[in-house]
């Protein structure tokens, strides 16, 4: 195991930085997020392969590394999202519940404030939520649904390269606790 | 059990949590309804910020475009001034153009038409002096144009040639201070001058101040310049003073008017009839002449015509009635019938054999006194051509029919129901005087 391995596993966790975000933004983003989704692609289709409320998910996980309040805050975004979806409710909450208790398990034993590592989680966790969502919409609600795994790859590259501002950004937000 | 909730705590959570919307999904599924209250909460919280989005890009977005666009604006502007612009050459171009065809279609229509033989003609330069009127035109003497014809349009007269070319003529228009012509009014048959005083208007010199010119009233050629044949339009009065010995007239030439281009000179003048039109308001008025009836007034044979009224007429009419009957009228006591009279319950007399001789009338013979000027003035300078070259004067005059409606009307239905209502009564239309360039006149009144 080499230095930068062993470093990237062991290194200091953001717990003991203890920095949070504010409550207030713990309910503000995930909104703008989720308005982002449904406002922005009618006039820039091209922006609906954003998948910004999973991007405000793994952040949230990745810096709490809390993974019942992960549980919660996913299975909550998930929840607004199925909301304002046609599918059943519970759809978006079952991945991003799975998302944020994965992020925050892996943001335990991760250097998760390493670029790479970031790109790499978002980008895996991109391709996670999609397929998961795509099992769970053909498993239980027996839809046909196309899984193209080409641009699921590429969207996720996408997401994941538009995560590392993002989490930049929300970083700045957050305060001692 | 309390080692494994607390050992594996997280992955129970995980895991109520998963089966807990697992569930919720198989309740909506199973029973195919919804969650309404997770969606209502979600969409009221979510719609009012949409909205208030889309406020806010509504006008935002609406201030940046209007900005863009006002950059745009001036460019656009630029372009469309200048388009604007060539439109506007290109309808002017247009509009001259169907004007020149509309000119020459008149004007060839006029020439197809006129009994007087012409040569069109383009008009192709001014001549030059401040306050000479004189143009020049594409037609000299190569094609028979000599000095001294005239030259017309279809609207009246316009000049005439006083340099002829070989192959152009110099054309003093009538505007020239040293034009002249011999005009006469179309009203009252006044005769004067044309004179030209180098500008829009005419004079019309040597008229009497006793004669009667009216604003608005036609001049005339009247053929005694020998230049201009007689009844071609020359323009409308536009104002009537009285003078130190002639009346002020003054006229807009018709020819003149919408500017000279295409003309016609006249290689062979034909002279027309100048259009009749009422006299000029004689102070009362004359009423129309009865029209001629159908009817026929039985009139004896070997009578002689020497009834010069309608009151001879009835007079003998009631004579020999009393004849028949053994009756002298104005003797005795006892009256003739009067319903034997012939004429009475037919109520259509028959035409004396006489009836095409103009028969004279107190009615006619006011109105022949009111027509004495006209029918007297120009007979002198009534031309030899008119009758001799144009088609229209081939035939004579023909008279027109005295009225011969009875005298004594009576409705014939009050004696004789089974009688035949009278006709209705011929009119007729005085011939329209030719000269297809004439401007139109009054219709025909009553003396006419």
């Amino acid at each position: 195991m080499s230095e930068y391995t062993e470093r990237l596993l062991t290194g200091p966790s953001r717990k003991d930085k203890s920095e949070r975000l504010r409550v207030i933004w713990l309910i503000i983003i995930p909104l703008i997020a989720i308005l982002f989704q449904v406002y922005v692609p009618r006039f820039v289709p091209f922006l609906s392969y954003l998948e910004l409320p999973l991007l405000i998910t793994v952040h949230f996980a990745l810096g709490r590394r809390g993974p019942i309040s992960s549980v919660f805050y996913g299975m909550s975004i998930g929840l607004v999202q199925d909301s304002l979806s046609h599918q059943p409710i519970g759809m978006f909450g079952i991945v991003k519940t799975l998302v944020g208790y994965f992020a925050a398990s892996v943001s335990q034993r991760f250097d998760v404030e390493n670029p790479i590592v970031t790109f790499i989680l978002s980008f895996f966790f991109y391709f996670f939520h999609q397929f998961f969502y795509w099992v769970l919409a053909r498993a239980l609600l027996g839809e046909a649904m196309i899984f193209d795994a080409q641009q699921t790859l590429l969207f996720g590259l996408l997401n994941a390269a538009v995560a590392l501002p993002l989490f930049h950004i929300l970083d700045k937000l957050k305060v001692a606790a | 059990m309390d080692f494994f909730l607390s050992r594996y705590r997280n992955l129970t959570v995980l895991l109520i949590v998963i089966v807990a919307q697992l569930l919720l999904i198989a309740y909506q599924v199973k029973s195919n309804r919804d969650v309404p209250l997770i969606r209502v909460w979600a969409v009221t919280a979510v719609t009012p910020v949409e909205q208030g989005l889309e406020l806010v890009r509504r006008y935002t977005w609406g201030f940046v475009e209007d900005y863009f666009v006002l950059l745009g604006v001036r460019s656009q502007n630029d372009k469309l001034q200048h388009e604007n612009g060539q439109l506007k050459i290109e309808n002017h171009y247009l509009k001259s153009e169907l004007a020149t065809a509309d000119r020459a279609q008149a004007l060839s229509v006029f020439q197809a038409h006129s009994p007087s033989k012409t040569v069109a003609a383009r008009v192709i330069g001014n001549g030059t002096g401040a306050n000479s009127k004189v143009v020049f035109i594409d037609r000299g003497s190569t094609s028979g144009i000599e000095s001294g014809m005239a030259v017309v349009t279809p609207d009246g007269i316009v000049g005439k040639v006083v340099d002829a070319y070989p192959m152009a003529s110099l054309v003093m228009l009538v505007t020239d201070p040293t034009f002249a012509a011999g005009v006469i009014s179309q009203k009252n048959r006044v005769r004067g001058t044309l004179k030209g005083l180098g500008q829009t208007k005419c004079l019309v010199d040597y008229a009497q101040n006793e004669e009667k010119v009216d604003e608005g009233e036609w001049f005339y050629t009247s053929g005694d310049d020998r230049i201009f044949p007689r009844g071609f339009p020359v323009g409308q009065v536009t104002s009537v003073h009285n003078g130190k010995t002639f009346k002020e007239i003054y006229l807009v030439p018709s020819g003149m008017q919408g500017g000279v281009e295409e003309v016609l000179i006249m290689l062979q003048g034909v002279h027309l009839q100048i259009p009749d039109s009422e006299t000029a308001t004689p102070g009362y008025k004359i009423l129309q002449a009865p029209t001629e009836a159908t009817g026929q007034i039985p009139q004896p044979t070997g009578q002689p015509s020497v009834l010069a009224t309608d009151a001879d007429r009835l007079r003998e009419q009631y004579k020999q009635s009393g004849e028949a009957q053994h009756k002298a009228f104005g003797e005795g006591f006892v009256a003739p019938d009067f319903t034997k009279i012939p004429g009475v319950r037919a109520a259509t007399p028959a035409p004396p054999p006489n009836a095409t001789q103009p028969t004279p009338s107190p009615n006619r013979d006011r109105q022949e006194a009111q027509r004495k000027p006209e029918s007297t003035a120009p007979a002198t300078a009534q031309p030899v051509t008119s009758s001799a070259t144009s088609p229209n004067a081939a035939t004579p005059p023909k008279p027109k029919p005295r009225p011969t409606a009875p005298i004594l009307v009576t409705d014939p239905t009050d004696a004789d129901p089974d009688a035949v209502p009278l006709p209705a009564p011929k009119t007729d239309k005085p011939a329209k005087p030719p000269g297809g360039g004439a401007p139109p006149s009054r219709p025909p009144s009553a003396n006419q």
